[in-house]
């Protein structure tokens, strides 16, 4: 197919640039290299970073799959992947076992990843310091010296307030037991994923023009208290559409007079389920639910 | 005191490219000491201090001291991430302005609760009553332990400074104006807090002022310093009951009166 761009929209040259950087981030998981950003056809927030990583390893026996706050189905999730769709002309996925690419914003899919795959996140703001410390020349001084106590400043701040730590997402970690790092806006529901992953797992932040990364089986640490441990977030009910209580659910306003569901974030998990005859309170009874996806078509 | 210097400054020189910061300054500090540097506005005091503290590297001279395990380490040699570990774990610094010591984004408890975290305090409980156990002997009350620092008056911040500079037990405290910008009343107070504190730990304390009236309620010795050199030193009674140098003269003469 003629886009008029060079395969997967970015130049050789760039790709390059940005696989080198890939590779140093690597080298030293959790540590921030910095890279020459480029202008992408999408605004700042909306996954530059990400897209351009995606963009530097995709090739055309990769099989992609991209999704937006756990699901496929969403705006921002379509367009990626619509785009590497006609500039990159790999194939698309809603699934993620048969995805060999990831893109994501905001969630670690259910599905336990595997050797050979990349998870992509897409990063705002990569400096997990950066709320303690506004300089970047200190902060960079902080890493390098491994001064993190700050980082618990912030814990201490919401017991000390909430009596509990009430950081819900972006929750800090220290990869490999040394690099502390900001692990992406996802809930702090899926830090312990992200530890000893068999995946890859690459970080980009196109505004801030950082690339990090967590090589596959690398320890993964959330920060804590020795007497307020690391905790996920739980829920009382179960997801209303495929009855699922081990995923993370996303609460959902149905009406203006109070009344609410829960369903499962990651739409390919309870897609999964819900074909495999699991039925939640609103769901469809099994014989009734037919899987539709756009990705696959 | 025990016979071997804590601290020991050998000739230290800061120029400003062309202009003088200080100029051969050199003394001993002992262990419990507390040292009084005087002078007028541009005298050099703070200058030396920053290079005392690592704030700045000097232009020449040595800054030798002798550690928990009683080696003399040279500061200025050490290496950075050596220099700012001494700084979290063996010195203090309390600022002129509250502001350049205190994190006025959060609670004061957290304020005090950084310094012990950056040596790797990682128990909340112990951390929150260490800090209270602070707020209580600089005397703020607990249920302002979670209040933000910029909801305290000055005084209050200048002790909540104090506290969170010795949770840490430093063994040597720079004071650069502690009580500036204070009013008299409540400088009393801090100066008599201080004066406990510094009984009470043994702490070596450089304290650098322009008002004599705080010299003379702390510090053991004087050195009063005009154009970046050392003009007059000795121990403080000495020095501002029989004043040699005429500057010193003229320095403790200028004293208003009430």
């Amino acid at each position: 197919m003629d886009t008029g761009y060079n395969y997967a929209y970015l130049d050789e040259q760039t790709k390059r640039m940005i696989r080198r950087a890939i590779l140093k981030a690597v080298a030293i998981p959790g540590y921030q290299v910095p890279f020459a950003g480029r202008e992408m056809p999408l605004p700042y927030g909306w996954g530059t970073g990400g897209i351009q990583l995606t963009a530097a390893v995709i090739g055309p026996d990769d099989t992609l799959k991209v999704i937006d706050q756990g699901a496929d189905d969403t705006t921002n999730a379509v367009s990626i992947r619509r785009f590497f769709a006609r500039t990159a002309a790999v194939a698309t996925t809603e699934k993620t076992t048969e995805a060999t690419v990831i893109q994501t914003r905001h969630r670690i899919p259910e599905t336990p990843l595997r050797e050979g795959q990349m998870l992509i996140y897409q990063v705002p703001i990569p400096e997990p310091l950066r709320w303690m410390e506004p300089r970047e020349t200190e902060t960079r001084k902080m890493h390098a010296l491994q001064e993190y106590g700050v980082m618990h400043v912030k814990l201490y701040e919401d017991i000390a307030h909430y009596g509990r730590i009430a950081t819900s997402y972006n929750y800090p970690v220290l990869v490999n037991g040394r690099y502390v790092m900001a692990p992406s806006p996802i809930p702090k529901f899926d830090n312990p994923k992200m530890d000893r992953m068999p995946a890859l797992q690459l970080f980009g932040a196109g505004r801030e023009k950082r690339i990090y990364a967590v090589p596959p089986y690398t320890r993964v640490e959330s920060l804590d208290f020795d007497d307020h441990p690391f905790e996920v977030q739980t829920w009382d009910g179960a997801c209303a559409l495929c009855g699922a209580t081990d995923s993370y659910l996303d609460e959902v306003v149905t009406d203006d007079a109070g009344g609410r569901m829960f369903v499962c974030s990651d739409s390919d998990y309870c897609g999964d389920r819900r074909a495999a005859g699991h039925v939640g309170d609103q769901g469809a009874t099994a014989a009734d639910y037919v899987r539709v996806t756009e990705a696959g078509q | 005191m025990s016979a071997a210097p804590m601290l020991s400054v050998k000739d230290l020189t800061h120029w400003y490219g062309a202009r003088l910061g200080c100029r051969d300054v050199s003394f001993d500090l002992w262990p419990g000491e507390v040292l009084g540097i005087v002078g007028e506005s541009g005298s050099g005091k703070s200058t030396l201090l920053s290079c005392l503290s690592c704030a700045n590297q000097p232009s020449g001279g040595q800054v030798l001291y002798r550690d928990r395990t009683g080696a003399m380490v040279d500061v200025h040699a050490l290496s950075e991430p050596r220099q700012r570990l001494l700084m979290r774990s063996d010195w203090g610094v309390v600022h002129q302005n509250p502001r350049d010591g205190l994190r006025m984004g959060v609670s004061a408890g957290a304020n005090i609760g950084e310094r012990l975290m950056a040596v790797g305090a990682r128990h909340y409980g112990d951390i929150r009553t260490g800090a209270q156990d602070w707020l209580g002997r600089v005397e703020i009350a607990d249920d302002r332990t979670d209040d933000l620092p910029r909801t305290f008056s000055g005084g209050m911040q200048q002790r909540l400074q104090i506290a969170r500079t010795l949770v840490t037990h430093p063994r040597l405290v720079f004071m650069d104006e502690p009580t500036g910008g204070l009013d008299v009343s409540v400088q009393a107070r801090l100066l008599d807090l201080l004066r406990g504190l510094v009984a009470d730990l043994g702490l070596s304390v450089i304290i650098v002022t322009h008002d004599l009236a705080v010299a003379r309620l702390l510090a053991h010795r004087l050195m009063v310093m005009k154009d970046g050199t050392v003009i007059e030193s000795g121990l403080t009674d000495q020095v501002l009951d029989d004043p040699h140098h005429p500057y010193t003269q003229l320095l403790v003469s200028s004293v208003l009166q009430v």
